[in-house]
């Protein structure tokens, strides 16, 4: 991104910023107590948008994580767990215990669908107000607890503002480091394109848990803040209203962003207070305002102020591939790749997939799949990246085997695919699409891109580049900024072929990438392919256009009724009598 | 104390039940999980005690009217909530709009009936102690439910309809189902099944407006474990569910028996995601 881009985007920040700044220079303590609420509650909404705008996991009992951060700093300020903690230390301790139970909160997301996974967080929500409400010894049960009062400068009004707003700020640029990350991509891509983020090494599991518990600390620090705004907090400061308000924020704010949940927490703290005469509606009217962004705004702010995202593309667009690019991506690909499958069996239920394949792919070679609907060429496909666990049979790459139904560790081994239907993220541009196939290659950790350091600005560099020379290979460079749910449908499979080849690929599988493609990028899809395996990558190419098959294959293997029918160069098969007959026709 | 517990445990356990089935009707023609179906029942005692106490009208006439009103307020769902979403290829969005739904119910019971729980009248002046009317209607009103959803399923046209569209959507438009007609009146369908469990427990739980958000929660458990759009495994979930409960309750207290039945919830779950009687999804590759 350059410098220019860089400032663009960081502009309504600083604005908000000064804005903020400057306002206690109003003289109101009221208005400044409402905005040390709101950065309180951003604090929080800006982890939690990690979770529900980037990760889509609907967590709406957040304000569990709220509670446990309030009571835990109060508590050990009071001393009603040991000697008296100083307010600092509590607050940090109120960050660490949240970032905790964060995480428990956040586990079962990594099992249970999106509903199931909402009503847990529910359920923990009513189950902490509770225990708050029976624990009386450390909470003081229904009659509360006194808040932390913060040491001096801080225990003003204005005082307490200012740290709370530092703390936002701090807290605004951790979140979007991580989203502007890998790890954000990769959120990005667990929503929305699951299967395909497996495969491209994606961890769900690691990606999820590091930002349940970046979010449960931030969580807990505003809880702390939050006490000590109240100065006195009981079980019924911490209602459901405020869980839905925060997850209303963010989905007013639209996914993929963080300025829009940003005014989405703003707008919906501040309303209340100027819709004072509706108090008692408020609640029935976030409700309202949900529904309707829902039905009729879906994106939320972030799709209202998304104005480069409506200019028009042009029409007649041309995909043009450049095969210079391909042989410099390609360049250090060892060409002695070679992927065996040795007597496959696999049974879905009562149906026989696969009956007994055997199958070797070469580095430098084309290997062409065909059959007829049914035959299993998908699923071959599908067990060699790892989805499925065949019963019987070995898979075995460059002599050692490969895991079965473990598909996380392909892309390291070098393994890129493409899907029958295109899986990409639309609500991101093409280029971010891209470089999220590159995830298994960078080398810095979450904590890395969490404060910008250390290998995470390399990382992020070296992926931009290899994807800017992904797209000019593919011939889709003039729209690497576009958002991806924009382009056509031939311009979604170049996409998919362009992320393989982040993976500077030893093994490239393609699921049909010919299907729905004009004459004239059929032709151009198939000069990509060929000056890949050039290059010394193994291809295996799924396909039921026979023309493409026969003009660039080395060499072809028809499936029939999960079994081999013939195997042989295309010249062989073209003339089988038995493939004409199962397949091919006259 | 153990008769307590089994007439109480029961009771509550069909409560729950049946609002399971609520969430399946809604599922099985939608594949939307409703935020509402809790809703429904917190519905079904606050209209029977308005028309019953507040208005004076007869029993009978206020069940028939409440059931008509859940009914409506079912078909409002389908309309506000679920149509639009089902449109648009967003898969969570169903989540928010049936929250948000269910959410402006909660708020319009809570300022328009009040925030603090009001009775429900006797309806049949049979039974006391455990065998209390409290403890056997519920109870009752869930074997007829389940026994004339039976009867609707196997017996009656518009019943196999509905396992048509349920089990294949394609196949059934493509053979002619109205789909959205048939969405629409299993939606009310749902919203009078919800009633029949609001009305029926109105004295076990009274006409109170946080009965919504705990219905929800207690009545969307049966459902996970029993398996998603499985009656027969909502109603065994419920009616465990419910005894646990109250032998939680009765045992150790109120606040351990929440969190122990959310433990237990939270285990069950993450062992069986798919319910201890559910299918496993389809292939998703």
């Amino acid at each position: 991104m350059t410098q220019g881009q860089s400032w663009a985007r960081m502009l309504p920040f600083i604005v908000l910023l000064v804005l903020a700044i400057a306002l206690p220079a109003l003289g109101n303590t009221y208005w400044t107590v409402i905005a040390t609420r709101a950065a309180i509650y951003w604090i929080l909404v800006s982890g939690l948008n990690l979770i529900v705008g980037y990760a889509g996991q609907l967590a709406i009992g957040y304000v569990a994580l709220l509670t446990i951060g309030a009571y835990t700093a109060s508590a050990l300020v009071a001393g009603n767990v040991s000697e008296p903690w100083e307010p600092f230390t509590a607050l940090a301790a109120a960050g660490a215990v949240g970032g905790l139970f964060g995480l428990i909160v956040g586990l079962p997301a990594l099992r249970l669908r999106t509903f199931y996974f909402a009503m847990t967080t529910l359920g923990f929500a009513t189950i902490v107000t509770q225990i708050a409400l029976a624990w009386e010894s450390v909470t003081g049960g229904g009659i509360g607890v006194p808040g932390p009062a913060m040491p001096a400068p801080f225990d003003s009004d204005q005082g307490l503002y200012y740290l709370c707003l530092g703390i936002a700020a701090v807290a605004t640029i951790l979140t979007a480091n991580v989203a502007h990350s890998r790890f954000g991509r990769g959120l990005i891509a667990i929503r929305d394109a699951e299967v395909a983020a497996e495969a491209y090494g994606i961890s769900k599991a690691k990606l999820l848990a590091a930002v349940f518990v970046l979010a449960g600390v931030l969580a807990g620090i505003a809880g702390g803040l939050f006490s000590s705004l109240q100065t006195y907090i009981t079980p019924e400061a911490f209602t459901f209203e405020l869980s839905v308000l925060f997850f209303i924020s963010i989905l007013i704010g639209g996914r993929s962003s963080i300025l829009g949940p940003l005014l989405g927490t703003l707008i919906l703290t501040v309303l209340p207070e100027i819709a004072a005469p509706l108090a008692a509606w408020s609640n029935f009217l976030y409700a309202l305002l949900l529904l309707v962004i829902v039905l009729a705004i879906p994106g939320g702010i972030a799709s209202l102020l998304d104005f480069g995202g409506r200019s028009p593309l042009p029409a007649n667009r041309r995909i043009q591939p450049e095969l210079g690019a391909v042989r410099q991506i390609l360049a250090d690909v060892p060409r002695d790749g070679r992927i065996v499958l040795k007597n496959l069996h696999l049974s879905f239920g009562g149906v026989k997939a696969i009956n007994g394949l055997d199958l070797q792919i070469n580095g430098g070679q084309v290997h062409g799949l065909i059959g007829p609907n049914g035959s299993g060429k998908t699923t071959t496909l599908n067990v060699i990246s790892g989805y499925y666990r065949p019963q019987e049979g070995l898979v075995t790459e460059g002599g050692t085997e490969v895991p079965s139904g473990q598909p996380l560790g392909r892309a390291r081994r070098g393994f890129a695919r493409t899907f029958q239907t295109p899986r990409i993220v639309g609500d991101t541009s093409v280029l971010k699409n891209v470089m999220a196939g590159g995830y298994t290659r960078a080398r810095g950790t979450f904590l890395e891109a969490l404060l910008r350091v250390g290998r995470h600005r390399e990382d992020e560099r070296g992926l931009r580049e290899m994807a800017e020379s992904a797209l000019r290979a593919v011939g889709l460079s003039h729209l690497a900024h576009v958002r991806a749910d924009r382009l056509q449908h031939s311009e979604l499979r170049f996409l998919e072929l362009a992320r393989a080849l982040m993976l500077q690929p030893r093994y490239l599988m393609l699921d049909e990438p010919a299907a729905g493609l004009t004459g004239d990028e059929i032709k151009r899809l198939g000069d990509i392919i060929k000056e890949i395996s050039r290059c010394g990558t193994a291809v295996l190419l799924v396909e039921h256009h026979a023309d493409l098959i026969f003009d660039i294959c080395d060499h072809v293997t028809v499936l029939n009724l999960g079994s081999v029918l013939a195997s042989g160069t295309p010249q062989e098969i073209r003339t089988h009598k038995e493939v004409v007959s199962a397949y091919l026709g006259a | 104390m153990l008769a307590s517990i089994i007439s109480s445990g029961l009771a509550v356990g069909a409560v729950y039940a049946l609002i399971g089935i609520t969430y399946n009707t809604m599922y099985s023609t939608s594949r939307v999980m409703s935020f509402t179906a809790g809703q429904l029942g917190m519905l079904g005692g606050v209209f029977g005690s308005l028309f019953m106490l507040r208005m004076g009208m007869s029993g009978p006439v206020a069940f028939v009217l409440t059931l008509g009103l859940c009914a409506l307020v079912g078909v409002i769902t389908e309309f506000v909530a679920v149509r639009p979403v089902l449109k648009s290829l967003d898969q969570h969005l169903y989540v928010l709009s049936t929250l948000a739904l269910a959410l402006m119910i909660q708020q319009v019971t809570a300022i328009e009936w009040g925030t603090e729980p009001q009775p429900f009248p006797r309806l049949l002046a049979w039974g006391s102690g455990p065998l209390d009317e409290r403890f056997w209607l519920p109870v009752a009103a869930c074997v007829i439910v389940v026994l004339a959803l039976e009867y609707l399923y196997r017996r009656t046209l518009i019943g196999l309809a509905f396992l048509a569209v349920a089990e294949n959507n394609f196949a059934a438009r493509s053979i002619g189902l109205p789909e959205r007609r048939l969405r629409v009146i299993s939606y009310a369908l749902a919203g009078v099944i919800g009633g029949i469990a609001g009305f029926a427990s109105g004295q076990l739980m009274l006409a109170f407006f946080a009965n919504g958000p705990l219905l929800n929660f207690y009545g969307f458990v049966p459902v996970a474990l029993g398996g998603l759009g499985n009656n027969r495994g909502a109603v065994l979930g419920g009616l465990a569910l419910g005894l646990f409960q109250q032998t939680a309750n009765f045992t150790v207290g109120g606040i351990f028996a929440s969190i122990a039945v959310f433990v237990l919830f939270i285990v069950v779950l993450m062992a069986v995601p798919q319910g201890i009687f559910g299918s496993n999804s389809a292939r998703r590759v």
